[in-house]
Order: structure tokens, then sequence, then C-alpha cells
């Protein structure tokens, strides 16, 4: 099966998730309120150690498993909608707790109530797609 | 194995997280999460109302197995790999929490004031946990991207829209946190 590999490291990305504790939602409210470096270690040192990958990549010097050059897709350009769009998921991020990745592994913690979250934000995605033509980039 | 069961520090955790990135870049994709949940909408069939989500899912299937793999991974964390579930945290985040209405901070991974089954059958609790989720599923698509896909892909590989969304992210982590949960809780 050739998505077994994308599995593995699902359950992987899960493990480190829970066990870092950065799935708990008092985690999230600690950081929005400085009063830890626990999040910002995280996800400071993921983007320090990233940022060396992703000059490897784009050098050549790694290639991928088919020994291709990797790409690293651009993000949309547009003032408005990144700053807009990314205030409005802060707010959901910080009430929430969990960002769309530790919504799902929070699901398999036993979290139920995440469930609802989970179809907030896939209703979400939907009207975002219904006026994405008509909303300012 | 106490290493293994005891909450994992940020420096393991951090470069972890790269470990994983560098593993979806290596097998040929990009590291985001939050594009599934516009994959999901295409599954339901949101194709029929917008051609926004007409896209071929089936393309994405190794995105939707890996979500099943997040699943799947905090089950083993929280039943096989966990000694304990309290949170070690800030004695001043306990204070404020407790001023707030909170009990029993940091006992459980999430607050029974937001996610117990008897809160989220309220009309509240529930309006509550579903408006969070809208905010993130319309803020992430209008941002294009999420803590993984705009935070750790896209700051790392140094592209400006990516630090504009993560200031929003703040912007509006800080706006809820400070401003807005005394008005909610």
């Amino acid at each position: 099966m050739k998505n077994l590999k994308f599995l593995l490291v699902g359950i992987l990305f899960g493990i480190v998730l829970t066990k870092s504790e950065a799935i708990s939602w008092y985690r999230i409210y600690e950081m929005f309120k400085f009063q830890a470096f626990h999040m910002y270690g995280i996800i400071g040192s993921a983007v320090g150690i990233s940022m060396v990958f992703m000059l490897l990549f784009k050098r050549g010097i790694i290639k991928d498993y088919l020994g291709n050059q990797i790409h690293i897709k651009e993000k949309k350009k547009g003032f408005i909608r990144t700053l807009v769009g990314g205030i409005i998921f802060g707010l959901g991020w910080s009430l929430a707790g969990a960002c769309p990745a530790p919504i799902f592994t929070l699901i398999g913690n036993g979290f139920l109530g995440i469930i609802v979250v989970l179809l907030g934000a896939i209703i979400g995605a939907f009207i975002y797609g219904l006026l994405s033509k008509k909303l300012p980039n | 194995m106490d290493f293994i069961l005891a909450p994992w520090p940020w420096y393991f955790s951090g470069p972890l997280i790269a470990l994983i990135l560098f593993l979806f870049f290596y097998y040929g994709k990009n590291f985001g999460i939050s594009t599934n949940l516009e994959t999901m909408c295409t599954m339901a069939g949101a194709g029929k109302v917008s051609d926004y989500f007409k896209k071929d899912w089936k393309e994405r299937d190794w995105a939707l197995v890996m979500i099943i793999g997040l699943i799947i991974g905090g089950f083993i964390a929280s039943n096989f790999l966990s000694a304990s579930k309290t949170i070690n945290l800030n004695t001043d985040t306990i204070e404020d929490l407790t001023n707030l209405g909170f009990e029993n901070v940091g006992t459980t991974y999430m607050p029974n004031e937001l996610f117990s089954l008897e809160n989220i059958v309220t009309f509240k609790g529930f309006s509550i946990l579903l408006i969070a989720g809208f905010l993130i599923g319309f803020g992430t698509r209008y941002a294009g991207g999420c803590t993984s896909g705009h935070a750790i892909t896209g700051l790392s590989s140094l592209q400006v829209p990516s630090l504009v969304a993560v200031i929003g992210f703040f912007i509006g982590g800080l706006i809820m946190t400070w401003i807005l949960f005394p008005l909610i809780f």
C-alpha cells in the first residue's frame, strides 16, 4: 500500500503532538498569556531546524525519495487575506485550544467534544469556499 | 523508558516536528494540515454547490491516510506512552484560569469547562466549540494555511505571506485570550 508511509508519518506526528502537550488547550492559553516558553520553544526549534532542511531542498542537496528535486509551494500572495484570515484563525485557535492537526490527534486521545470543533471547521472551510471569489485578497 | 513516559520537553519535540516536515517533503508532499478540511468538503459533495470544491479528492488520499495516523498516534500516546496527563503549568496561568472560573486547571489536557460531555450538550457549550471550529476552518483557508503550513513550513522557507499570517494568528489569539475570554467565561 503506497500510502502506508503517510500513515506512519501521521502516527509519529500524533504521538509527538500528544507527548509534547502541544495539543493541550492549557498550553495554548499559556502561550498567548506569555507565561511559559514551552510552545515558543517547540515552534521556534521546529522552524529553526526546518530552515536548514529547506535550504538543502532548495539547493538540491537533499532530493525526494525518487531522486527528484523537492519543490516548496509558494504561499498565496495577498496582504488582506493572510492578515485577516490569520486573525480569524487565531481567534479560533485560542478559543478551541487546538489547530487543525491537534483536532484530529485529540479525537484519538478520547476528547470527543473536539468533534464539534471539527464539524465547525469543516463548515468554516465550506463557507470560505462559497465566498472565496467575493472576499478581498 | 521514563523519558518516553514523561512529557517531552520542547527541545525534543520541536526537532521531531522538523523531522516530520522533512518526511513530508522527502515523500514528495508539502507539510500542511488545513487543506484537508477542504478535501472533506469535497468528499461530502460540496462540488455540487460550488466549483471551488470540484476537485478530485482521490489525489489527496495520502493526506486522509495521514489524518487517520494522527488519530491513531493520539490514541497510542494517550494509552500506552503516558504515565501522567497532568500539565505542569505556570502558577500564574493556574491562578488566571481559576479567576475565570475554571476548576482542576491542568489535571487533564483539555478543560472540562469546554470539552466535557455535560458541557457540549448545553447550547452555550456546543455553540462555543462550533464557533471556534468555524473560525479555524474559515480563517485557515482564507489565510492559506495553519500552524503547520504557515508558521512552520512558510516561516522556515522565508515566505513573507507566512510572516503576515503568523502575526495575524497572534493578533487573533491575543484578542481572544486577553479581551474576549473574560466576557465568554
